[in-house]
């Protein structure tokens, strides 16, 4: 590269970023969001309220942050990911201390009034601190002994605080998105193998410290997992959420029984139609045409960021999109193998669709770290 | 960190591969899923269709409506009462004990209700209706209705409830319905579904026990489409059911009534029975309960009451209770005397006031004796040796003969629970029983109505109504309202000149000066009474009682004291009721039983309170002050009016 061609390639700024932005992917994501408002509106009964109407008010919320987020230089978000994490692992900590609990878990932090779910905000943190890591360690030794210690270390203190809440669905989303900047980073593969191993070795410990006095997970984890394994087991007690969601996702059929017209929904046979199990009523009222043109869309959004990190310059850049990709990717792809009994039922949201706010508020802000990357990287005049 | 141009070449490269791969993954696991969504959705759709519309779909049965029970002229005795209760949901009302605080400042709900509605809801499963109140009026339902958003998870809801208009008059007959329990299920090879339905009724005693097949109908259904918590959104279709019969009984309700307050503040049983067909007009039980609180529920306290009672109100005497018959069983041993051709019943037996039998003395109930006496003046005075002789002549084995004959021994099938049959001991059953020989002594209790003999109230009234009709008459307690001829019975062949001679002796039982119902004959033309008294000893008085100082029935505790019976007919002329009294402890038939007898008989000839011209002139003034009395505690006529077409 020549310096000419290096003097030739700029920067955009001011008002000329609205043209950088990836308007694509903003299209897929309110494409996405839409499905989310029908469906709500369907659980509803046919009604706005009580959740179409305020999710529709919080994607567009979401929608200004993500904006406010992507103009921002993406220079900024790098210099203070170190920072953002470090508030986040104190937060964490202070859950751990200060938290308040509901539904059996300590999840929320209240400060004055406003309540935050800091394990929400380290999904992200987590991400930043590592691309801005991967950016700032010399390529050399990114795959020495060490240095990965140190990467894994900043992906599993999180998640592991998380766990404590107990929110093992959020702790497993935390580190394995960590994992995907680790593994984009191009740490050697040795590795991953190697966590592949312990990984196995953690679930037989898991399964085995069952019913003793060192027992690792809360006995209604353990149900779910039973009931995971053999959802005919318990119909009316663990196994009922994975039974009822399947019959109702499998009575949809080709193309569905009909908006507003799901009986498992309607009738309340499924539990959380509007959070976790939102995919089943899909399913369940728009047959296979409607969740897999879901799916179609997500996996558009994952290629239209891929796309993204693949053209952009910054090092940062590029992790910073595979990672927060990779987490919005676990979460779908979690969802829709819970839903359909391919995995334990563990809480995790379909995003952009299922109803909650935090959720929705951390992904808009994320994608809008992944605007930033794709607005703020130098490039040949076009 | 500054980086090379070829560092950042090489960052590019490594991010790309590593992207795509990533890419590559996450496209084979959304294939994954795309094709697990294909199978599910597309390959098994018929089988989870089906799945949800069986999770969607409730076959409900719809209880059929109980067929009534009437009495013989159309008085309803039970029937079906509309009424409002409230249902309460546990996992609609969340926290059901302050749901349930509330419930109690809007309707009266006592500690007892409270307590058993969050046991009822701990128990079920949390979308199971579980019954907080019943029978509410429509205030406090209207209460209810206005207070709906403090009471989540309450219902008011309406049906039907058994209910008994004449109260305890007949509990012992109808009996009473209750919720199906585990052992009513397990009794049952095929269970109707129909009682399956939560709270329903089946017959749990008397008639509506016995005749629960006829009185309960056939289920009708309803398919209702049902959410997660079984409530039901809405009715797909409706097949209404077949309502149950009605059952007409024999009983006269307003002489029923008349003769269970006859026996007030007794432990007593009344029979009243028509000598020509077997119809049975009244069956009192005394003292009885009030079935409707079965319905309903008894409360623990109101049952042991019940239980604790020394009369006994649960037990229905007329066919339970087991009494010695005592003298009411000598026309049966004098029958059986003039059939063996031992006597001819003009001859006479001198009683000196004893007897000596095989080493033993047997005394008469008068210590001074009745001298020469024959069989009529022998039935009139109740002369024991005189039966004593007869009894010797005939045998045990013509006397037990005579009283199967008569009625005595047999358990009559009737539509009411717990009838016993007595018992008329022969030589095989104490072998078998007692495992001894039966000896002249058992001959002579025997023929007194004593020792082993037991008979119930009801088997008196039979006996009596084939005196006086020389008929085989059976008893009857259903009556079928379209059948107009009445049952002829077969006649029991009983040769006249002996019926003359019992009829003559029971006659003047009555109304024979030195008779042992003299005080209790009727005056009245037409209405004359024939009976027989008996004085059936429970507990002889012991040497240590005797030495103490007690030597009559008063200065024994009352349950030692000896059963008060009397059996009678009437008209004497042309015989239309037999009636049998018994008074629990009563001591005298002819002071304790006799009395009621009559004035029960007096009640059916004349369809209600006796007039007073019936009673021999002295008696006049305090039968009139005991009439006030009673006639205070007769149910009014209103009542008893007649209610089916």
């Amino acid at each position: 590269m020549s310096y000419l061609e290096y003097n030739t390639k700029r920067m955009p700024a001011g008002l000329a970023k609205v043209l950088y932005v990836n308007w694509p992917l903003v299209a897929l994501l309110i494409a996405v969001a839409g499905y989310g408002f029908i469906m709500l509106y369907s659980v509803a009964g046919g009604n706005a309220t009580p959740w179409a109407e305020p999710q529709l008010k919080r994607f567009a919320a979401g929608l200004v942050i993500m904006f406010v987020v992507a103009f921002v230089p993406l220079w900024f978000w790098r210099s203070i990911a170190g920072l953002a994490y470090a508030v986040s692992i104190l937060l964490l900590i202070g859950v751990e201390f200060f938290g308040s609990v509901g539904m059996g878990a300590k999840r929320w932090l209240e400060i004055g009034p406003l309540r935050l779910q800091p394990s929400e905000l380290a999904k992200i943190t987590t991400i930043m601190a590592l691309a801005a890591y991967y950016d700032w360690l010399d390529l050399k030794k990114t795959s020495r002994l060490l240095w990965v210690l140190l990467a894994a270390l900043i992906a599993v203190v999180p998640a592991l605080l998380v766990v404590r809440q107990p929110d093992l669905g959020t702790a497993m989303l935390i580190a394995l998105g960590g994992g995907v900047v680790i593994f984009a980073a191009g740490v050697h593969w040795a590795y991953f193998a190697a966590i592949l191993g312990a990984g196995v070795a953690v679930v037989t410990a898991v399964l085995q410290s069952r019913g003793t006095e060192w027992q690792i997970l809360k006995d209604y984890q353990y149900r779910r997992i039973d009931a995971f394994l053999d959802p005919t087991l318990d119909p009316l007690g663990a196994g009922y959420h994975i039974n009822q969601s399947m019959i109702a996702l499998g009575s949809g059929g080709w193309s569905g029984r009909g908006f507003m017209e799901g009986t498992q929904a309607r009738l309340n046979f499924l539990p959380e139609k509007h959070t976790d199990f939102i995919f089943t009523t899909l399913a369940e009222e728009f047959g296979f045409v409607g969740a897999s043109s879901l799916l179609l869309l997500y996996m558009l959004i994952m290629g239209v960021c891929l796309l993204s990190a693949l053209n952009t310059t910054s090092r940062f850049g590029a992790l910073l999109i595979t990672g927060v990709t990779g987490t919005f990717f676990l979460y779908f792809a979690v969802n829709m193998a819970m839903v359909m009994g391919l995995a334990p039922v563990v809480g995790v949201p379909l995003p952009l669709v299922s109803y909650g706010g935090s959720a929705m508020i951390v992904l808009m802000v994320g994608f809008g770290l992944v605007q930033s990357a794709h607005i703020h990287h130098a490039r040949l005049p076009s | 960190m500054k980086r090379t141009e070829r560092e950042k070449e090489f960052s590019q490269r490594v991010i790309s591969r590593r992207g795509l791969l990533l890419g590559s993954v996450q496209l084979g696991i959304a294939g994954t899923l795309l094709w697990r969504l294909r199978d599910m959705q597309l390959n098994q759709a018929e089988q989870f269709h089906l799945l949800a519309e069986e999770n969607r779909i409730n076959l409900r049965l719809l209880p059929p409506v109980r067929g009534l029970i009437f009495d013989r002229n159309g008085v309803l005795l039970a029937g079906n009462e509309q009424n409002y209760r409230v249902v309460m949901k546990r996992d609609d009302a969340g926290d059901i004990d302050l749901v349930l605080s509330r419930l109690a400042q809007l309707i009266p709900l006592t500690e007892d209700d409270i307590e058993r509605a969050r046991r009822d809801m701990l128990r079920n499963r949390p979308f199971v209706p579980v019954t907080v109140a019943e029978r509410l009026n429509w205030d406090e339902i209207s209460r209810i209705a206005a207070n709906a958003p403090a009471l989540p998870g309450v219902t008011p809801e309406m049906g039907l409830s058994r209910y008994y208009p004449l109260y305890e008059d007949t509990a012992h007959v109808v009996g009473y319905v209750g919720p199906v329990s585990e052992r009513d299920l397990e009794a049952l090879e095929a269970p109707d579904p129909v009682l399956m339905i939560p709270r329903f009724q089946i017959g749990k005693s008397g008639v509506e026990r016995m005749q629960e097949e006829t009185l309960r109908g056939r289920a009708g259904s309803q398919r209702v489409e049902v959410n997660a918590v079984g409530r039901v959104m809405r009715e797909l279709d409706r097949v209404e059911g077949t309502p149950g019969d009605n059952v007409h009984l024999t009983i006269d309700a307003k002489l029923q009534n008349y003769a269970l307050e006859r026996l007030h503040g007794q432990s007593a049983a009344a029979v009243v029975m028509d000598v020509e067909t077997g119809d049975i007009l009244a069956l009192a039980s005394g003292p009885s309960f009030d079935p409707n609180l079965f319905v309903r529920g008894i409360s623990s306290t109101d049952f042991r009451g019940l239980l604790d009672n020394e009369f006994r109100p649960l037990v229905n005497k007329t066919v339970q209770g087991l009494y010695p018959p005592g003298s009411t069983f000598k026309m049966v041993t004098a029958l059986a005397a003039l059939e063996a051709a031992a006597t001819d019943g003009q001859e006479t037996v001198f009683c000196p006031g004893h007897m000596d039998i095989a080493g033993h003395r047997f005394h008469c109930w008068r210590r001074g004796g009745h001298g020469r006496v024959g069989m009529v003046a022998a039935l009139a005075q109740s002369c024991d040796v005189y039966f004593y002789e007869m009894s010797q002549r005939c045998g045990i084995d013509k006397i037990n003969e005579m009283s199967t004959r008569l009625g005595l021994g047999i358990r009559y099938d009737l539509p009411i629970t717990s009838v016993s049959a007595g018992l008329n001991p022969t030589r095989e059953w104490k072998q078998r029983n007692r495992n001894a020989d039966w000896r002249i002594g058992d001959t002579i209790n025997a023929s007194i109505g004593q020792g082993y003999v037991l008979t119930t109230p009801l088997q008196l009234a039979v006996m009596t109504a084939r005196l006086a009709s020389n008929k085989a008459v059976l008893p009857r307690l259903l009556r079928d309202p379209l059948e107009r001829a009445e049952r002829e019975m077969a006649s029991l062949d009983l040769r006249p000149e002996w019926l003359r001679l019992i009829r003559r002796g029971m006659v003047d039982t009555v109304n024979h000066q030195r008779g042992t119902a003299y005080s209790s004959r009727v005056v009245a033309e037409g209405q004359m009474m024939a009976g027989k008294t008996g004085t059936s000893q429970v507990f002889s008085i012991t040497r240590a009682e005797r030495e103490a100082g007690i030597r009559r029935q008063e200065d024994l505790p009352w349950n030692r004291r000896n059963h008060a019976l009397f059996v009678d007919y009437a008209p004497v002329d042309n015989p239309r009721f037999a009636v049998a009294v018994v008074v629990e402890h009563g001591m005298g038939g002819s002071s304790a039983a006799a009395p009621i007898g009559r004035d029960i008989t007096l009640a059916a000839l004349n369809g209600g309170v006796p007039p007073l011209s019936a009673y021999p002139a002295p008696q006049r003034n305090r039968i009139r002050a005991e009439q006030i009395e009673l006639e205070e505690r007769l149910r009014a006529p209103e009542a008893m009016r007649v209610s089916r077409a």
